[in-house]
Order: structure tokens, then sequence, then C-alpha cells
């Protein structure tokens, strides 16, 4: 579809947001509410994600992680410049946002639902969970299976014991401390024990591309088919719009076209290594 | 309750395996209990034994001086807990504790080392399930070893 100047123009202009709420996760990672300056908030769908820009050091793609239809939150982990700024900004602090962008997660009408989610992954996937909260009688058997680094570095903690009762939450981290009782292995391993009917499940996957790979093989062997099992991509996102290329993808932008890819249309560019 | 022979149809390490196979194998084995906090077995004692998990979770641990015992994996229902038996000097290389109420069937150890002897085309498809299991294991352990969650930068 043919981008008009303007529209270029509105698309990569930052709109200023206030900060209204932050909560802390871990030791690195925060959870933003941010509320428009002016102008009606934005409608953002989950698995989308907004140019995130602190103001005077620079901008980064962040996912949504917010109930759909509500406000706009995002879950930041502070790993360099920009968001170590975002996750330093107070109450009332006023962030740049452009977007949303990209498409979302193709949220189910029925049949069984497992969510695998590692690390930071999580925080994409909320949205798909609180969906499946919400709507939890349109479904049937709906799994969360959460990897994490440590028990340190678990995101949404009280929401993950709430979520317990409505769904199956599976919880393992890579590396236990001394106290946890929780199970320890790697995440894709929960996919073989999950109750789910593979010829009914769809599956949404998203973690570091390995992570990805071997949670997408799990589901494979149980049998659940390629087209239904949904990944998120994460590449160097600029424009956001399509058109720097920077986050090229063989024959594809995943800022325009994705970041949400079913696994059969992203598995052979994944095994690519100069991709 | 199910039987052992129903039991071992149905795990990913003896499927496949013929009724004849499964009868044996079943012959070895006896189904346990163990309440949440017991330990199956402890580091460096005799391997003569091991757990198919039918409900529960157990942790395989080891005690690190200073820092107390360090959990390692857990294991889940379907999985096999311990191949010390299989291997010399049939020494256990971890502590195993039951980490929920725990119900698992356990198989002797010699029992089954000796109808492998007496058949080899059943020690051998012994041997490369349980290699099938040590790869696995070894493949999820390589992963967590990269740290994936670790930091990308911006």
């Amino acid at each position: 579809m043919a981008t008009t100047a303007t529209e270029t123009h509105a698309a990569m202009a930052p709109r200023p947001f206030r900060v209204a709420r932050r909560e802390r996760e871990t030791a690195d990672t925060w959870t933003l509410e941010l509320e428009p300056v002016q102008g009606d908030p934005l409608q953002v769908a989950p698995g989308q994600f907004t140019m995130l820009y602190a103001f005077g050091v620079g901008e980064v793609p962040i996912s949504v992680s917010g109930e759909p239809g509500g406000p706009l939150v995002h879950t930041v982990r502070a790993v360099g410049a920009v968001t170590e700024a975002i996750c330093a900004a107070g109450e009332e602090t006023i962030l740049g946002v452009r977007g949303p962008m990209g498409n979302a997660w193709p949220l189910g009408t029925g049949g069984d639902v497992v969510v695998v989610a590692g690390g930071i992954g999580l925080a994409p996937l909320r949205g798909v969970v609180y969906d499946l909260v919400r709507r939890r009688d349109a479904f049937g058997e709906a799994a969360l299976l959460y990897g994490g680094r440590t028990p340190a570095d678990l995101l949404y903690r009280d929401e993950l014991e709430r979520w317990r009762e409505p769904l199956q939450v599976d919880v393992t981290v890579d590396a236990a401390e001394p106290g946890w009782e929780g199970k320890v292995g790697f995440v894709a391993k929960l996919v073989g024990s999950a109750r789910f009917d593979p010829a009914a499940a769809t599956a949404f996957v998203c973690g570091p591309e390995i992570m990805m790979r071997t949670s997408a093989e799990a589901l494979l062997e149980r049998g659940v088919p390629a087209e239904r099992i949904f990944v998120s991509m994460e590449r160097n996102m600029q424009c956001g719009v399509g058109l720097c290329g920077h986050c090229q993808l063989g024959p594809t932008l995943i800022c325009r076209d994705g970041p949400v890819y079913r696994w059969d249309e992203v598995e052979r560019l994944m095994a690519v290594r100069e991709l | 309750m199910e039987t052992i022979d129903a039991l071992l149809r149905e795990v990913p390490v003896f499927r496949g395996l013929e009724p004849a196979q499964l009868e044996l194998i079943a012959g070895c084995g006896s189904n346990v209990h163990f309440d949440q906090g017991a330990v199956l077995f402890r580091e460096g004692d005799a391997a003569d034994i091991f757990y198919l998990v039918r409900h529960g979770t157990v942790a395989l641990e080891t005690y690190v001086p200073a820092r107390g015992p360090a959990m390692i994996e857990t294991l889940q229902p379907g999985e096999v807990v311990g191949w010390s038996w299989l291997f010399p000097p049939y020494r256990w290389h971890f502590d195993a504790r039951a980490l929920t109420d725990l119900r698992a069937t356990a198989f002797d150890g010699a029992c089954l080392r000796g109808k492998a002897d007496a058949d080899p085309r059943l020690g051998y498809d012994l041997m490369s399930r349980f290699a099938q299991v040590l790869i696995e294991r070894l493949q999820w352990t390589r992963l967590r070893l990269l740290d994936l969650y670790g930091h990308d930068g911006d």
C-alpha cells in the first residue's frame, strides 16, 4: 500500500506521553503505564510494539504488555543507554511514542491455547494471557509455560499466581536460587507435559530465537501444525514503518510485516546464519 | 491403578518396545510413593535402581560446600530419574529429592542388567533408549548454559 509523505512524516514524529504509573518487576525491569499528554489514547493490540523515545538519549522498539483495550503499558528491561533511561523515567516524565506498529497475535476464538514465553518474552504475550483469562470459557485447555533465567528474574509474579486458577501455569528457571522449590530446566521441555490437544491447539511463542526454535520443535513433536504456531520476531527495528530496512529478514521487513509470524513462514529464514 | 506394563507403553523412553520386552522390564519394577521432601537417593551411594515418575516432581541436587544444596534440574511425570544404574561404577552423581508428593515406579537395576546380559537385543534397546535420555538432558543443559535470557544491549 502506498504511503504518502504526510503519513510518513506523521509516523516518524513521536507523540509525547506521560509516565502515569511505574512498577518494578525485577532488578532491571520496569513496567510503565503511559498516557498521552494530549489527544486520544493509543489503540493497541497484543503483539504490537511502539517506538519508545527517551528524549536526548534515543529510541527503541518495545512490545506492548497491557490489557487489550486498556492503557498503553510497556515492560522494559534496562540493557543499554536507552532502556536504562526509560526504566529510570519517574512518574510524570515525558517519553515519546511512535506507533502502534506491526501486527498482532491472532487471538483465537476457541480450541486449546499454549503460550510459551522465555525471559522478557512474557511481556509481549501478557496481553494474550489477559485475553485467555477474560474469555476463559471460549477456550478448551489453556496453558502458560514460562521460563526465566533465575527465580529473581521472573516477571509478573503476583499475576502468575493468580493465573494458576484459570490456566495451567508451569514455570521453570534455568538456574535455581536457594529456597526455590519450583522447576529447573529449559522452558521448551515443559511443552512435553502440558495438557492440550495438539490437533486443536494454537501456540504463541516469544523469547530468544533459540528458545523459540526449540519450543516450536517441541510443539511440532507433540503434533501442533506449523501453521498454528506463532512466534514474535525481533531484529534491529529503527524506523518502524518499513522504510529503513534495518529489520529486514530475507523477503520480509519485521516492523511492517511482523513482528508476529507463523512458524512455517520464518522457520527457514531463522536457519540462515547470514540473516 | 495402572499396571506397570501399561505405564511403560505410554512413556517416551520405552515407547515402541515389543510387548515381551515391556513384560521383562515390568518384572523388575514396583510402584513406590515418597512424601514431599523425601530423599530418593544421595550422591555417592550405590546406584542400583532407577525411577519413572508417575505423578509429582523430582529435584536433582548437589551439595555445594558453604552454599548448601543446589538444584540442578527437575524431572516431571513420564521422565526417568537415574541412569547411573546402567554404567559402572554404579554410583549416584547427584541427590534426588521429591519436590512434591511423588508416585513413581522403581526399577531394580541389577535385575534389569541381568536380563539385558541374557538378552542382548533387550540390552541394546535399553542402552539406546537411555542414551537418548542422556542426549536430551545434555541438549537441554547446553541451552541453559547459553544464558539466553542474559543482556543483549539496546
